[in-house]
């Protein structure tokens, strides 16, 4: 293919080795290939691979090298430039050179910056004792694994997508865990109160144990400052050989504060993906902020990524407007999805269906008469429909009272009345 | 176990039951064969009769202690027989005292026995001292007791059931004998299997069961019997059929009525009856040239505005032909009730004394005074229900004592009868079964012993006088109703002393037992002495001996008397009969533009009255499942309605809406109605929210002249689509222990609805067999403008078990829907629903119906259980309706034997053979046979189609 960088191509240079950046990468070079001269930074001393999958790595289900999505060659035979587990350290947006920790550099005429996020860790005394992780990448899933076979006893703090997989993960690998949650039900940002109560339900009988609406205070180390328990603001003390932060995300912006682009949340951009201050600059993934949301979630990459790279390839047809979010939680056996504004609220009607005995939920929110949020418990087979639906924006007036029952594609469709 | 012989508490046939009792419970019930009504024969109502009494049944339904109302609309509280008996003869006494005794009615019942019935009559013509006192029977017999006396001299059957067996001819007027008389019925099939050459003739608006065993059906359009008859009379007279020798010496006043029929020509006739002149001719020619004539007639001919002249012209018919006094010919009432005929021997109707003396008879009077040993009995003729309520209404009747019946349920015209119970000061109702809709309209309730409880006499349609006999002690606090009225009496004699007989007791039975009963017979017996109705000839101690008697039977005779009048000489002064000038009348009410349909209304096979009784057992439900409106297909059409689809049926005193269904048996114009289904079972709320007031919201009390019986089977109706859009349909098996108490409290909620019924259904299996009658199914249908609460739902939901945390759901509040199921435990996956509920959207009720009430294996079909479709999941089919309710076959097993290709060719019998041989429906209690004939003739012509 590219075997040698040809004079004169437009340089794009991209910082971070992530999902929104790769994927970003592989549509522009499907639709624009040696447009550019490209040359990748990442922190990870990784290829490219499948974040999303580390909960399944860290079940047991899959192993790292399952997860890689980009080995080492596919970068050579696209001819990037690859400084894998360099961290980029400053840019000079005048100069448009871009240096990494160990002192590399790379002049761009397009900047892409894909950082994404990192874990919050909570400002509680002895969050720096060692056993107290977040969740983020592969170093953190194998930090896991190695106190999985260790020790015994777990704290995952949050009840969220990414705590209660860390929590499922470490309990297959046969630790006690205990998951402590600020909120009154788990996954709140993408669950109901009915869906939650099934899934907490649910993970119970595997044997995890839960605390809800628990704050923890303080984690408590041993004399070889290795943390020994978590101490609850009432008082409890939960034993624990490995505390998981799992309390939310932050959108990495550390290096665009210093490159002095305009950060809210995350690093402000328009439907283009460029950032608001440079337009030289792009960014795509979780440290992006585009129309006041940062996601959290893969689809939304994607979608920014096809966006970016059209923008790159200089079409200049593609606009982002937003992402609706769809989630499902990666523990095998839990069937759950969420999507859109699955809580309705004010003028929004709600579909609802129980079935206890196979230990299915569903919940449909219609405003007006389109689909505006799912949240599926239990059977998720139709959640691609209605996401389907649901980013269409169409009418669903006609199909409402079959709707909770998926498409149905016989030919004598009953014409709903 | 114990057994014991006694009647059926159903129908006027009057059959002999042998109870099967153990431990104070009944267990079982048989025909009895010694009995001659029935000779070992039950229907499927008296061959279900133990399954109305068991201990589960009597606990729900029945009235076991006496209980009185703060204030009306309170829930009734427990109080003592002391305290009621007083609080009864104190009010009563009261009214008395201040508005004299016109100011009190008895209103009783065709239901009580010839005792109890006796010291009612006596109590409030001999005691009160008013002629107030009639019964239910004023809505079913007294027409053809006008008719008899009019015509023979005295209320009195000359015919009996053997007379079928001698018949050549059987002429059915008004009469749904296959259903309301099933028993008798099954002997007249017998009867024309012995004998095929014997014709039958049908002359009913409907074509009913009973008309499919018919050589000749007409069609008669509603009300027109006396043009029929008169017309049939023109066509005898002008061929020479009649009996000339037989009307001279033994009959008077015929050259009026010739006079009258000289207009009744056949073209007339047969225009007014809308039948044709051949039908017409032939009619009369079956009846007057047959060697014998047994006429059956019953509520076709009673329940008018004309039904004395309707049972005087068909009486003439046999006096004109000499069609009586022989076997097999004369004029037959089938009577409605079990005991109709015992409380017209007592008197016990308003214008009647004792022992079929008239009050309008000075003598009489001071032969009923004399034996009472009471100055005198009142003169002023007393007021018949209709007219008795209607006194209630204007104030004029301030307390009423109503026993053993429900006219909130019964009475034509439900808004006055209503607007009579809330006027009335004081109300006693005196009844077995707590559920009747009259209960919610009482102070007091008296608890009465019922079926299997009971002592003392019925006299049946035949004349023919049956023991009966307890097999249990009374449940609970309940009492004989005898007993009950006699210790009301005695505290009313020392309240009103001036009627006492010298100061002793006009009441000196002992109470509670089978001597009180006894000694009230033996008075009554004298009481017949020298009246065409002597029975002092008769005792316990014989009837015990030799089973059953006919009455007459004088003191000297040996047995009773099968037929009267074989002697030619009736009960008038000079020994002749009379005929009437019976002038053809319409209804009271025709169609007219605004109300343009006829509403009849009848029996049903598997229901009986009220449903008091048959209405606690979910398989008397398999026949009719759910009150309906029949209607024409063609009437349906030009309204556009199909089947299941609300509507609201007026007539000029009220409105309920029923689910209408096509019937063909019915001509264009016509519409039927059950008169079964009162407010108990089917309901709503009015315009004003008033309760709607079930099928006698509608009918008309307008009564014949004569005998003062309303006109129950005619009123002008209008029927348009009521646009109630939201459905809910609710059904569960419950355990028989609560079921019925939960029927009665989701009965309590019809009135939230615009439309609702509430009814027991029995689920496949669990309706056979002791073992698995552990469960009985609810059912409840509504219909709404709007959807409603959901605190409703959630309250119907709890009463039917839906509430558990297992149950499946579906809700979809914005569009007014919500369903729940329930299934079985089942660690098979093979689970069965055991309660639904589909609100706002019923389309599914096609199959999910079928899945309940069959209990076939649901839970593979998972949430699609919930699906509003009205396409069932694959796997899913209807089982149809119970055809034959004794060996729970149904229509769809029937229809696909019938339809097969192997199915035999031959003549009906032998298919019908063939069919009974294969699945044994009609090989037990043979009600359905007629229905299974039905069938055989619809497959054949379906069969020989295509070819």
């Amino acid at each position: 293919m590219h075997s040698a960088k040809e004079q004169g191509r437009p340089r794009l240079v991209m910082i971070g080795n992530g999902m929104a950046g790769v994927r970003t990468l592989q549509e522009l070079l499907r639709i624009a290939p040696g447009r550019y001269d490209i040359t990748v930074f990442g922190a990870e001393p990784h290829p490219h691979y499948n974040r999303i999958l580390l909960s399944p790595v860290l079940a047991g289900e899959q192993t790292l090298d399952d997860i890689v999505l980009s080995g080492w060659d596919w970068y050579e035979k696209n001819g990037i430039t690859l400084h894998s587990g360099r961290k980029v350290v400053s840019v000079d947006r005048r100069r448009r050179v871009v240096r990494a920790d160990d002192g590399t550099e790379a002049t761009y005429d397009r900047l892409l910056l894909c950082t994404g996020s990192r874990p919050v860790i909570l400002p509680i005394p002895g969050n720096d004792l060692s056993g107290v992780i977040g969740y983020r990448d592969i170093a953190d899933t194998e930090c896991m694994i190695d106190a999985a076979r260790t020790h015994q006893r777990a704290v995952v703090i949050g009840g969220g997508l990414l705590g209660l997989e860390a929590a499922n993960g470490l309990m297959r690998r046969g630790m006690q865990v205990t998951v402590v949650h600020r909120g009154a039900w788990l996954m709140e940002r993408q669950l109901d109160r009915a869906a939650a109560t099934l899934l907490r339900t649910e993970l119970e009988q595997r044997g995890i144990a839960f605390r809800m609406q628990a704050q923890t205070e303080a984690l408590l180390g041993t004399d070889s400052a290795r943390v020994c328990a978590a101490r609850m603001a009432n008082g409890d003390e939960i034993a624990a050989d490995l505390v998981v932060m799992a309390a939310g995300i932050r959108p990495e912006v550390e290096l665009a504060h210093a490159m002095r682009l305009h950060v809210e949340h995350g690093v402000v951009v328009n439907d283009t993906l460029q950032t608001v201050t440079d337009a030289r600059i792009y960014a795509v993934g979780e440290c992006a902020q585009h129309r006041g949301v940062a996601y959290g979630l893969v689809a939304p990459l994607y979608e920014q990524a096809q966006v970016a790279a059209n923008h790159l390839a200089e079409y200049g047809i593609g606009r982002y407007a937003g992402s609706v979010t769809s989630t499902k939680l990666k523990v095998t056996g839990i069937e759950l999805f969420s999507a859109g504004d699955f809580m309705g609220g004010g003028d929004a009607e709600e579909i609802v269906l129980n079935d206890p005995l196979d230990g299915v939920y569903k919940k449909l929110v219609i405003r007006g008469d389109k689909l505006v949020g799912a949240c599926l418990y239990g059977d998720t087979a139709d959640g691609t429909w209605y996401f389907q639906l649901l980013r269409e924006g169409r009418s669903v007036a006609g199909l409402r009272d079959s709707l909770m029952f998926g498409r149905d594609t016989s030919p004598h469709a009953e014409a709903a009345t | 176990m114990t057994e014991t012989k006694s009647t059926c508490p159903y129908c006027g046939v009057g059959c002999g039951v042998i109870i099967e009792s153990a431990g104070g419970q009944i267990t079982g019930v048989r025909g009895d064969p010694a009995h001659p009504a029935n000779f070992g024969r039950l229907c499927t109502k008296g061959s279900t009769l133990h399954l109305t009494a068991t201990a589960e049944v009597t606990l729900q339904t029945r009235l076991l202690q006496p209980m009185r109302r703060v204030a009306r609309g309170m829930p009734p509280t427990i109080t003592t027989w002391e305290g009621a008996l007083d609080d009864v003869a104190e009010r009563f006494a009261s009214v008395i005292d201040q508005h004299g005794p016109d100011a009190v009615g008895f209103y009783v019942s065709g239901q009580l026995l010839t005792e109890d019935y006796y010291v009612f009559n006596k109590l409030a013509k001999g005691l009160v001292g008013t002629n107030n006192i009639d019964t239910n029977s004023r809505l079913c017999m007294s027409s053809a007791v006008a008719g008899y006396k009019k015509t023979l001299g005295a209320d009195a059957p000359p015919t009996c059931y053997d007379d079928v067996n001698h018949a050549d001819c059987l002429f059915f007027g008004g009469s749904n004998a296959a259903w309301a008389h099933p028993v008798l019925f099954r002997r007249i099939e017998d009867a024309k299997r012995a004998r095929p050459d014997m014709k039958i003739i049908v002359a009913d608006p409907r074509r009913t069961d009973t008309a499919e065993i018919a050589d000749l059906y007409l069609p008669l359009r509603p009300g027109t019997d006396v043009m029929l008859f008169n017309g049939m009379l023109h066509v005898m007279l002008r061929e020479g059929w009649t009996n000339p020798r037989f009307i001279a010496e033994h009959t008077r006043g015929f050259e009026a009525l010739r006079e009258r029929v000289r207009d009744c020509t056949p073209e007339q006739a047969a225009a007014t009856c809308g039948i044709t002149l051949e039908q017409l001719v032939r009619a009369a020619r079956l009846f007057a040239t047959s060697r014998a004539t047994l006429s059956l007639y019953c509520q076709g001919l009673n329940q008018s505005s004309s039904g004395t002249a309707k049972n005087a012209a068909l009486i003439n018919l046999h006096l004109a032909t000499g069609q009586i006094g022989r076997p097999g010919a004369g004029p037959f009432s089938l009577t409605g009730q079990p005991n109709a005929m015992g409380g017209r021997e007592v008197g016990g109707l308003a214008n009647l004394l004792s022992a079929h003396r008239d009050l309008a008879n000075a003598g009489h009077r001071a032969e009923v005074a004399a034996l009472w040993g009471v100055p005198s009995v009142p003169e002023r003729p007393g007021k018949t229900a209709v007219e008795m309520f209607q006194a209630a209404a204007d104030g004029e009747i301030r307390a009423l004592w109503i026993a053993c019946t429900n006219p909130a349920q019964s009475m034509p015209d439900q808004a006055t009868v209503r607007r009579a119970l809330d006027r009335c000061e004081f109300v006693v109702v005196q009844e077995a079964f707590s559920t009747t809709a009259t209960c919610a309209f009482a102070d007091v309730l008296l608890p009465a012993t019922t079926w299997g409880e009971k002592i003392g006499t019925v006299t049946n349609s035949e004349r023919r006088i049956s023991r009966v006999r307890p097999a249990v002690p009374a449940p609970g606090a309940a009492r004989h109703d005898w007993s009950v009225v006699v210790d009301v009496a005695r505290r009313l004699e020392t309240r009103l002393p001036r009627r006492t007989n010298d100061g002793r007791s006009l009441f000196p039975y002992a109470l509670d037992n089978a001597a009180g009963a006894e000694a009230i017979w033996l008075e009554h017996r004298e009481s017949t002495r020298g009246r065409d109705l002597d029975i002092t000839g008769l005792d316990w101690a014989q009837l015990d001996a030799q089973g059953p008697q006919q009455w007459p039977m004088p003191e000297g005779a040996l047995e009773g008397c099968s037929r009267l009048y074989e002697d030619g000489i009736f009960p008038t002064p000079d020994g002749k009969a009379r005929f009437v000038d019976a002038v053809y009348a319409p209804t009271a009410e025709t169609p007219d533009a605004e109300h343009p349909l006829w509403l009849n209304t009848g029996r049903l096979r598997d229901q009986w009255h009220g449903t008091s009784r048959t209405g606690t057992l979910g398989r008397l439900f398999g026949h009719v499942p759910e009150p309906a409106l029949q209607m024409h297909p063609q009437d349906m059409g030009k309204r556009q309605l199909s089947d299941g689809d609300l509507v609201r049926v007026s007539s000029r005193r009220g409105a309920i809406v029923l689910p209408v269904e096509g019937c063909a048996d019915l001509t264009p114009g016509q519409v039927f109605s059950a008169m079964h289904w009162g407010s108990e079972i089917v309901g709503g709320q009015g315009p004003e929210g008033a309760a709607l007031g079930g099928v006698n919201a509608l009918t008309n009390n307008a009564f014949c002249p004569d005998s003062k019986q309303p006109e129950l089977k005619h009123a002008a109706v209008q029927v348009a689509a009521a646009r109630l859009p939201w459905t809910l349909l609710a059904m569960a098996l419950l355990p028989s222990s609560s079921a019925l108490q939960i029927l009665h409290l989701l009965r309590s909620k019809m009135t939230q609805f615009q439309f609702a019924t509430c009814v027991p259904f029995a689920a496949d299996g669990v309706a056979l067999g002791a073992s698995d009658a552990a469960w009985s199914g609810v059912l409840l249908r509504a219909a709404h403008r709007e959807p409603v609460t959901s605190r409703l739902l959630d309250e119907i939901e709890a009463l039917l078990g839906l509430d558990a945390p297992e149950s499946m759901r579906y809700a979809d509040a914005g569009r007014g829907q919500r369903r729940a199921l329930r299934l079985n435990d089942s660690k098979m996956g093979d689970g069965r629903l055991r309660a639904v509920l589909l609100a706002g959207d019923t389309r599914a009720e096609s199959w999910i119906r079928t899945l309940v009430q069959d209990q076939l294996p649901a839970q593979a079909f998972g949430r699609q259980l919930l699906r509003s479709s009205s396409r069932a999941p694959s796997g899913v089919s209807a089982r149809g309706k119970v055809v034959c309710n004794c060996l729970d076959v149904s229509e769809t097993a029937i229809v696909n034997v019938l339809g097969r290709a192997d199915a035999p060719r031959g003549s009906e019998d032998e298919r019908l053979a063939d069919l009974q041989c294969q699945l044994r429906c009609g090989t037990s209690c043979g009600s359905c046979v007629p229905e299974l004939r039905r069938m055989l003739r619809a497959s054949e012509v379906t069969v020989a189609a295509p070819s």
